[in-house]
């Protein structure tokens, strides 16, 4: 069940170029992977969606690369600050297949440290721009890493053959892609959103011609 | 009365919120269904938003076959937005909403700044849906009327029974790098705490007016907020955008708005609303 409180930062990890913001869980619960919480971006007058990136006991964590205003102001928050917490949100993935393998972009990794564990730890193919991004690959175990200009891909060609269910994250030219070579793959969307709960209509993504909410009818959608 | 502004709350997917509402304002409604503008739809700017939702709705049929009688389950006041593109589609919406009792009052949206506007001035548009239903008619206005008084006197003179005050303003956001829209169409409707001010110009003018009721809204999001447009001559207020940031504005509001009358020592919101003017305008005294 949604829930909105107030939370307290616990820390904020620089993990390469990323921020890792741990907060206290309160009475949030943390969904299912894939899922994601509206947070409030100090001195903003939106909060950003964030997909929960790891939920060790107590807390609730999140990574995001600081790109506009809002993922900047999150990205400065200090432990004892305070942030309001709406979540968890939107459809996640569906955990029950056999041989799951994640395949994400930059950070697309977000929500695959919870995935992943969730899973018990399946293969994972991560691709990012530079060694230095690639250092979020370390929060995902069992993850093959490739940096630009190979793309994921490459790797992937080889393992959708074994009949991997492929859980996919990240940009939407890589979620294009991955498509191609895994028909059935869960791909995780992303659009500015305003509200996270279906009052603005603003996060419409244009699938197959079709125009759909992604914060209620997503962002996980299969593939097909 | 608290009301949440047309287009900002989906009460079937937040029925909570909706019902810490006075009444459920729903998404406006347009004779054919509408899928709405192609994404990107939304930006956040320095003091607001922007939106170019494009008035997607399932069109007349699909409101009042689906989701009206859901919307009616939920046991708040439900209010129909209703807009189109010609005289005739205003008739025509008001004539298929006039018998069903889940609604309670139409509001016309005839100023969404994300469609063509109907060639038809405000006040024609309220005479042709005035003979098309008993039920109150509350015309919605854009602030960007040359003569907004004169156009509230208009649609008065054309039967509305009260007015919603404001819709969202025409904006522009550009993309940091490529100085390209940041909408995909172009431009959308800006709204938020920057609205505020321009909203409440048009309700204090629009009472003196017309003395009309008023929902006032434009960037509401505290009691004190609300305050100011009952003072400036609403008799209720709408919420927006603040429900995208806090789903629970309406409770926070309300209680908000009741400190702040307790400490001026007034019992109400109706003995608040018009204290701006001094003494009230006779046509409402």
């Amino acid at each position: 069940m949604r829930r909105r409180e107030r939370l307290r930062v616990v820390a904020n990890e620089a993990v390469g170029p990323y921020s890792l913001i741990r907060v206290e869980r309160g009475g949030l619960e943390p969904g299912v992977p894939g899922q994601f919480f509206m947070l409030e971006a100090p001195g903003r007058l939106l909060p950003r969606p964030m997909s929960l990136c790891q939920a060790p006991p107590g807390e609730l964590s999140f990574l995001l690369e600081a790109i506009g205003p809002g993922t900047r102001a999150l990205a400065a928050v200090e432990p004892g600050d305070e942030l309001h917490v709406f979540g968890p949100l939107g459809n996640g993935y569906r955990l029950d297949v056999q041989k799951p393998l994640l395949v994400g972009g930059g950070i697309g990794a977000a929500p695959f440290p919870y995935l992943s564990e969730q899973l018990g730890g399946p293969p994972a193919i991560l691709g990012f721009r530079s060694d230095w991004h690639a250092e979020a690959a370390a929060l995902v175990p069992n993850a093959e890493v490739v940096v630009e200009p190979t793309l994921v891909t490459e790797p992937l060609t080889d393992l959708v053959t074994d009949c991997y269910k492929v859980f996919a994250c990240g940009p939407e030219p890589m979620l294009a892609a991955v498509r191609e070579l895994a028909p059935d793959a869960q791909l995780a969307w992303e659009a500015p959103m305003a509200c996270g709960y279906g009052a603005c209509y603003g996060c419409s993504v244009e699938i197959d011609g079709v125009l759909q909410r992604l914060c209620v009818a997503g962002p996980v959608l299969e593939a097909a | 009365m608290i009301l949440n502004a047309s287009g900002s709350l989906d009460a079937l997917e937040a029925p909570e919120v909706a019902r810490a509402l006075d009444v459920f304002v729903t998404k406006t409604v347009t004779p054919q269904r509408r899928e709405g503008n192609r994404p990107v739809r939304i930006a956040e700017t320095e003091a607001g938003m922007l939106n170019s939702i494009g008035l997607e709705n399932p069109g007349i049929d699909g409101l009042l076959d689906d989701k009206l009688p859901r919307l009616a389950e939920l046991g708040v006041p439900l209010w129909v937005s209703v807009g189109g593109f010609a005289a005739n589609d205003y008739a025509q919406l008001c004539a298929a909403l006039d018998d069903r009792r889940e609604v309670t009052a139409i509001e016309l949206n005839l100023s969404c700044p994300n469609v063509e506007e109907a060639p038809e001035s405000a006040a024609e548009l309220v005479a042709a849906a005035r003979p098309q239903t008993g039920k109150p008619l509350f015309a919605k206005l854009s602030p960007a009327a040359t003569d907004l008084p004169a156009t509230a006197r208009a649609v008065q003179n054309a039967g509305a029974d009260g007015l919603s005050l404001v819709n969202t303003i025409r904006g522009l956001a550009l993309d940091d790098k490529t100085l390209q829209p940041r909408l995909g169409h172009e431009l959308g409707g800006y709204s938020g705490p920057a609205l505020k001010p321009i909203a409440l110009a048009a309700v204090y003018q629009c009472y003196r007016a017309t003395g009309l009721p008023i929902v006032g809204m434009g960037g509401i999001a505290t009691g004190r907020d609300a305050l100011d447009f009952l003072a400036a001559g609403a008799s209720s207020i709408a919420l927006g955008t603040v429900l995208f940031a806090d789903p629970e504005a309406p409770g926070r509001v309300r209680r908000e708005l009741a400190d702040e009358l307790a400490a001026r020592g007034l019992s109400g919101a109706e003995d608040a609303t018009g204290l701006a003017h001094g003494v009230k305008p006779a046509s409402v005294a």
